[in-house]
């Protein structure tokens, strides 16, 4: 759902939604977050098409939350690539291990709380954006 | 004759949006024809997620923000 940008601080929520487990939990993860309100989703697919509406919405976007598996950050580096920098999560940094981490609902809760409260290691400036605080830059101004 | 539209559900910015591209269009002295799109499902379309958006000939030029007239000017004129 497109939302308006009257609306202050809005947070797009991407997923790497890559082939592996931790992939599909970043997935999953991000469709929860956005179900609940946390931020709205988007499509990292249409960013790295090149679609402009995709890429509009993203540099138009307050804060921009990207959910990769793991570390070689596809959905990160999507937006890096059209000057976005997003605040990034991975879910192997959350303690779960790339091939060896069941898809399910504990796991995905887990995922999503280490996002909502922000338990992974970010600068304060990081955290403070990616609560919707702050100019959008994600925390690199 | 050129398309432009501003995608938006009618809150403030998407008409102070409107109200630009108006004037922008004007000051070039160009054919054109300004559609407001207030339709989610065709907004969507474009891959739209953040609103106001502005769209020449079909291509998303900005979205989440409102440009200056200068900015507006040189999306509508390609450049």
């Amino acid at each position: 759902m497109a939302e308006c940008a009257c609306n202050n601080g809005i947070k797009l929520i991407y997923s790497c939604s890559g082939n592996a487990d931790v992939g599909e939990i970043a997935d999953r993860a991000a469709r929860v977050l956005r179900k609940e309100g946390f931020g709205q989703g988007s499509c990292i697919a249409g960013v790295g098409a090149g679609l402009q509406g995709y890429i509009q919405s993203a540099m138009g976007a307050d804060v921009n939350i990207t959910v990769d598996g793991c570390p070689v950050g596809c959905a990160r580096k999507i937006l890096e690539n059209i000057g976005v920098t997003p605040v990034s999560y991975i879910v192997t940094e959350m303690g779960f291990k790339k091939g060896g981490t069941p898809v399910s609902p504990e796991v995905i809760e887990a995922v999503c709380e280490n996002i909502r409260k922000d338990k992974t290691e970010k600068s304060e400036v990081q955290k403070f954006t990616a609560a919707g605080g702050g100019c959008g830059c994600g925390g690199n101004c | 004759m050129i398309k432009i539209e501003v995608l938006g559900t009618g809150c403030a910015k998407c008409n102070k949006l409107e109200e630009l591209a108006r004037k922008a269009s004007d000051d070039m002295g160009i054919e054109y024809e300004l559609l407001k799109v207030k339709d989610v499902s065709k907004i969507m379309e474009y891959g739209v997620m953040v609103t106001p958006a502005l769209v020449v000939n079909g291509e998303v030029k900005a979205a989440g923000k409102i440009p200056s007239i200068e900015e507006i000017k040189k999306m509508i004129g390609g450049r």
